[in-house]
């Protein structure tokens, strides 16, 4: 009886401020769209820094023919040099931090190079004469890259230690700004959610007070007046979750797992099912922060 | 022992601090089954007597009892089980236009949780002490003023309560329909409840010859048994 009085009511006042409505739910949808973005973002972080941190080797790159770095002033790598720094690689006072150090020569260097380069300008520029041996050494944690370059930076044959993580930091540096940036975007979005939700619910209050009084007058309950401005509001931004879910869900299978995983081979990306992980989260985010604004309206504007 | 059902002690309300106080310590009480008269100029405190009952508004001193319980110390959450047990009427009938009769007798329970069955009893009953039995689908606009009120007083009495509230309801009312309402009043009252009625009907006062309270800028000057509107009259 009561729950159906209740809905009844919620419903008629969602017909009521229908263009309101509408409003709310739209910038719960964008507002939880950047939010939902954000988490998707430090989700691909997480999976990259997995996949990678597996995968990644600091490079110890060997002087090639006619290098100018200080360390290469005696011409290209000796034989002596190589099995100098392969026995440095494998003494025990490295093994506690490498895992693995594999060599590779001149002919995988240029089958390498050809192989990133396919289709570029820089196809075929570097002779495989000129390619860099170096040492691959897979590390037993990847912050430990400091040992490896402090160890070898002033060996002579030793062009440069390079780490590939760097080169993740970088990127990983770009989506940590993208998600700092949705998340901003998201902030402002949901504090607008929160005032028009503050604002549809005094004017559902007041076209609803002569009700309201009659309620109050004859002794129903403040929650039993205030539940359906409160269901109003979160049906309204739960509504605005789901879009934001669904949205985010499309935008993640044609964009992401359709496209840019075509593009971008050996990455792994998030797919569909992640965002079928966080539509959870994203529905409650929505439901406490139209909750939250709906009751602190309603103390001020219901008052018994 | 009697049981006061309203009892004041000494209360006084003052809405601001520069203004006169709207009741400076007034003391009363009204018995189970009384009919009391609260009389007084515009302005006099007699909506304050009103709003400090329901409490809608909470005195600044002094001690307001209802059947035993103290209102003023009584939590919020508390406040809707007060109102439960007192029916009020006003000047304007306060009905809801898009209902019906029936329905908005009805409203009064369903907003408190009263089961469909207890409306299909209750409704009916209270809608033949009041006279309106056959127009339980009329709609407010389709009724005139005497029956708009009709509806009003069911609904505050649908529910049973103790004490009847009633804020100038024959205000709006010509001289015969206030009569017919007075008699609405009256039968309620004998089947026990509590009737305080505000009011500035000097006639109705007069020919009723019931308890009177005269309220005089926030002050009761006159308490009488069987009075009239007028000390000269």
């Amino acid at each position: 009886m009561r729950a159906g009085f209740i809905l009844s009511e919620v419903w008629s006042g969602l017909r009521r401020n229908f263009s309101m409505v509408i409003s709310v739910v739209l910038v719960t949808f964008v507002s939880l769209l950047f939010v939902g973005a954000a988490i998707l973002l430090q989700m691909q972080v997480g999976q990259m820094k997995d996949f990678w941190y597996d995968r990644v080797q600091v490079s110890v790159f060997l002087c090639p023919p006619d290098s100018e770095a200080t360390n290469c002033v005696d011409g290209e790598v000796t034989g002596d040099q190589k099995d100098q720094i392969r026995a440095e690689l494998e003494s025990s006072d490295l093994a506690p931090y490498v895992d693995k150090v594999y060599f590779e020569d001149k002919a995988e260097a240029y089958e390498h190079f050809q192989e990133q380069f396919k289709g570029t300008s820089l196809e075929g520029t570097v002779p495989k004469d000129e390619m860099n041996e170096s040492f691959r050494v897979k590390l037993k944690e990847a912050e430990k890259y400091d040992i490896i370059k402090e160890t070898f930076s002033s060996t002579p044959g030793v062009e440069e230690v390079v780490d590939q993580n760097q080169l993740l930091d970088r990127l990983f540096g770009v989506l940590n700004i993208a998600t700092i940036v949705a998340i901003a975007i998201a902030g402002i979005m949901l504090l607008c959610a929160m005032l028009l939700i503050a604002t549809t619910i005094r004017l559902s209050a007041f076209s609803r007070r002569r009700e309201t009084g009659i309620m109050r007058l004859v002794g129903a309950s403040n929650t039993f007046i205030q539940m359906p401005f409160l269901l109003e509001g979160v049906i309204a931004s739960a509504v605005g979750a789901t879009l934001s879910a669904g949205a985010l869900g499309l935008l993640v299978h044609f964009g992401v797992s359709g496209w840019l995983q075509s593009q971008a081979t050996g990455f792994s990306l998030i797919s569909g099912w992640d965002v079928l992980l966080i539509t959870p989260v994203l529905i409650i985010i929505g439901v406490l922060m139209a909750g939250a604004s709906s009751l602190i309206t309603l103390n001020k504007y219901t008052k018994v | 022992m009697k049981t006061d059902l309203i009892r004041f002690d000494s209360v006084s309300k003052s809405y601001d601090t520069r203004s006169r106080k709207a009741l400076d310590d007034i003391s009363f009480e009204a018995d189970r089954g009384e009919f009391v008269f609260l009389v007084g100029a515009s302005g006099s405190g007699k909506s304050t007597v009103i709003r400090l009952i329901l409490r809608e508004e909470v005195p600044s001193s002094g001690r307001i009892h209802i059947a035993g319980k103290s209102v003023v110390k009584m939590p919020s959450w508390k406040v809707p089980y007060l109102r439960r047990g007192i029916g009020t009427v006003f000047q304007d009938f306060r009905l809801l236009p898009n209902k019906t009769v029936f329905a908005n007798v009805a409203f009064a329970l369903q907003v408190i949780g009263k089961s469909r069955a207890a409306m299909s009893t209750l409704v009916p009953d209270v809608l033949e002490t009041v006279g309106l039995a056959g127009k339980e689908k009329r709609y407010p606009s389709e009724l005139s003023g005497g029956e708009q009120q009709r509806v009003a007083i069911a609904r505050a009495v649908v529910n049973k309560p103790g004490i009847l509230l009633a804020d100038e309801p024959t205000g709006n009312l010509d001289p015969a329909t206030s009569a017919d309402i007075m008699n609405v009043l009256e039968k309620i009252n004998r089947n026990g409840t509590t009737v305080l009625m505000a009011t500035h009907d000097g006639e109705i006062v007069n020919r009723m010859r019931r308890r009177v309270i005269e309220l005089r800028e926030g002050e009761i000057v006159r308490d009488v048994e069987e009075g009239t509107y007028g000390v000269a009259s």
